[in-house]
């Protein structure tokens, strides 16, 4: 099912908007991620959806219709909450048959579809047992079962994995994975955790202040972020920052200049920029074109690789090293990137300076 | 590593230190044991009294007897008139006690409910007024509540009790109910609306049960309240045929130079019966009333 989100507001106090003007469209069969720090309103969003909030001003569509006015009952959807939410006096089995029995699917055929559904999550032999002698991770999946077995047209996903422990979620995510393309259900996930959401989702809406800030491939979020807090919020380990300042169409960092290509980034204004690099395009010797000098702060080791925390003036960098290389902690060692792994961001209002040289280039060639 | 904790480093105390050590036990439990006496006399001196001819020194039984409880198999004679049947004042406090328990049980997780969960205007105000109606001593009303019982065609009928101390009960109830319904997490009921429930259903199929042991303790308390009700039922209720034990117990010591200590004994006894064995078997579901309580305005 279609599902979009025209010119949406909500408030909560009157005062402030906790949703200002949003706008979304997640496409039939799609999974999207509804990312952002906690209290940026994706919740919220994602209540709005389900029909538990109702938005004060715009549109919530379904496959073009409007539902603003639907019961949450009447909109057939499945919900996962980060609590799970189940029926403490149900047996798992009642808990994920309850669904039905408000649909008033007959006893027998309840049963099957729920054990079937109990399947699917890999639930066996312990439908008989009440929510509170499940693990959270049986827990989790109970939650599922119970929010797939209705076949609904949109599964909503809550914050599910945040309460599993690190090996738990790899596996639960995998699974969601698995069985969001084995129903081809469209899918939203609200997630703080951008791996979860980057590993997951077709699509991530990156939120921020009751606003969609970014919404696009993960790839392209990661390899193209439109501001600064896009860039500072995706990837592990996060992107390096450093301050400097665009003068004279040039790049003043660490206290040298560069020229950079001019088709790539904006350097017609002087202004105070952030500069970024993703700590994977750093090398530790001097093929970049950009190159710096810093003291090695911590080591860090993680099985393949080392990462290396460096303090350059008063920037720290991080970046990956083979596991052979030694260094020594205060030791001054000299790193580099290409000019064309950098980003480039506004210090005032965070805009990215990058040219999107890809789309111009679309664009010319269609004839524009 | 080396183990820490060694079995032969054990302390070892002398006399004198064990006594110190004790020292505050044996003065809290000397205290506790002072103070509950009169009340262990008290019950003692209960139950020995019915079961005898008479008391000698005050305390010693003479001639054990089931003479006081005559009141089981025969109707009593008090000063020439009869008093009506004990079985008769047992099936009235039931009955009121039970009517009282099912309507303030309905009544209060409804309004705990709303005050818990929906935003109306004056929902603060409320919260404060409901505080304020229950410390309203029931004697100051008896009058009005005379003239709209008269005026109702009530009186004398222990359902118009029933509604009197309703009323006087429900804030008190719907409170504390409000204390557990604010235990019950939002996304249990979001998940049971999107599971497809309406609103009540939701409410009836899911956050009730959720908060079962939260209405049992109220259940309690509430028939423990009205079995032990007097002052209302004494007021407004005449008739023999509708007495309750409370009154019929007050009929027992109405003329004091003929109160009859056995007899009396032996039906507050009996009196209290119920009541223990319901505070035995239920007294699990009591404690959590603990639990409840009411946290957030």
């Amino acid at each position: 099912m279609r599902i979009e989100l025209k010119n949406i507001y909500k408030s909560f106090d009157k005062k402030t908007n906790t949703i200002e003007n949003l706008n979304l469209t997640v496409e039939d069969g799609e999974f999207t991620a509804l990312l952002g720090p906690s209290g940026c309103g994706k919740t919220t969003t994602m209540l709005m959806i389900a029909g538990i909030y109702k938005p004060d001003a715009g549109e919530i569509r379904f496959n073009g219709q409007n539902v603003n006015a639907l019961e949450p009952k009447d909109r057939n959807i499945g919900m996962v909450f980060q609590s799970y939410a189940l029926y403490p006096h149900m047996t798992v089995l009642e808990n994920i048959a309850f669904p039905l029995k408000q649909k008033k699917v007959p006893k027998k055929e309840r049963i099957e579809r729920a054990k079937k559904a109990a399947e699917m999550v890999k639930l066996d032999g312990l439908l008989d047992r009440r929510p509170g002698e499940l693990s959270g991770g049986q827990q989790q999946r109970v939650a599922l079962a119970r929010a797939i077995v209705k076949q609904p047209k949109v599964l909503l996903l809550d914050e599910p994995l945040s309460n599993l422990d690190a090996r738990l979620k790899i596996e639960m995510r995998a699974e969601i994975a698995r069985i969001q393309k084995e129903l081809g259900i469209t899918t939203i996930l609200v997630t703080h955790d951008q791996e979860e959401a980057m590993t997951l989702a077709d699509r991530i809406a990156v939120m921020k202040d009751g606003r969609i800030i970014q919404y696009d491939t993960p790839a392209e979020l990661y390899k193209n972020p439109k501001n600064y807090f896009v860039a500072q919020f995706i990837g592990t380990p996060p992107m390096n920052f450093i301050k400097g300042r665009i003068a004279d169409q040039q790049l003043q960092i660490a206290g040298k200049s560069y020229f950079l290509n001019r088709s790539e980034f904006d350097l017609t204004e002087d202004r105070e920029v952030i500069a970024g690099v993703r700590p994977h395009e750093i090398q530790f010797d001097r093929g970049g074109d950009i190159r710096m000098k810093g003291t090695v702060e911590l080591v860090e080791t993680v099985g393949y690789a080392k990462i290396v925390n460096v303090k350059v003036e008063e920037e720290h960098f991080r970046f990956f090293a083979n596991t052979a290389t030694s260094f020594l902690y205060g030791s001054e060692i000299e790193f580099s990137f290409p000019s064309a792994s950098l980003h480039l961001f506004d210090a005032r209002t965070g805009a990215s300076l990058k040219r999107e040289a890809g789309k111009e280039k679309e664009l010319e060639a269609i004839g524009l | 590593m080396e183990m820490t904790g060694h079995p032969a480093s054990q302390p070892v105390f002398t006399a004198a230190e064990r006594w110190k050590k004790r020292l505050p036990y044996v003065i809290a439990y000397g205290v506790l044991a002072l103070t509950t006496l009169p009340v262990i006399f008290m019950y003692a001196w209960l139950i020995l009294r019915s079961f005898s001819d008479k008391m000698v020194y005050g305390i010693i039984p003479v001639d054990f007897s089931l003479e006081n409880w005559r009141f089981l198999w025969s109707n009593i004679d008090q000063r020439g008139s009869e008093l009506p049947s004990i079985w008769t004042a047992t099936r009235n406090s039931f009955l009121f006690a039970g009517t009282l328990t099912v309507l303030e049980v309905m009544i209060g997780t409804m309004a705990g409910y709303a005050m818990s969960r929906m935003e109306f205007p004056g929902r603060q105000s409320l919260l404060k007024v409901t505080l304020l109606l229950h410390a309203f001593p029931s004697v100051s009303l008896l009058i009005a509540v005379f003239y709209i019982l008269n005026f109702m065609g009530l009186y004398d009928s222990i359902f118009g009790v029933v509604l009197v101390k309703t009323a006087l009960q429900i804030p008190m109830t719907a409170w504390i109910v409000k204390g557990f319904f604010d235990d019950v997490p939002w996304d249990l009921e979001w998940a049971g609306l999107i599971d497809g429930c309406g609103r009540l259903k939701v409410w009836f199929s899911i956050v009730l049960p959720y908060i079962r042991p939260g209405i049992a303790a109220v259940s309690i308390f509430s028939f423990l309240s009205g079995w032990s009700e007097f002052l209302l039922l004494y007021t407004f209720v005449i008739s023999d045929e509708n007495i309750t034990l409370a009154s019929y117990l007050q009929r027992l010591i109405s003329d004091p130079n003929t109160v009859n200590y056995g007899l009396l004994s032996a039906v507050s006894l009996f009196y209290m019966i119920p009541v223990l064995l319901f505070f035995i078997f239920t007294q699990k579901s009591l404690m959590q009333m603990s639990v409840g309580g009411g946290k957030y305005v």
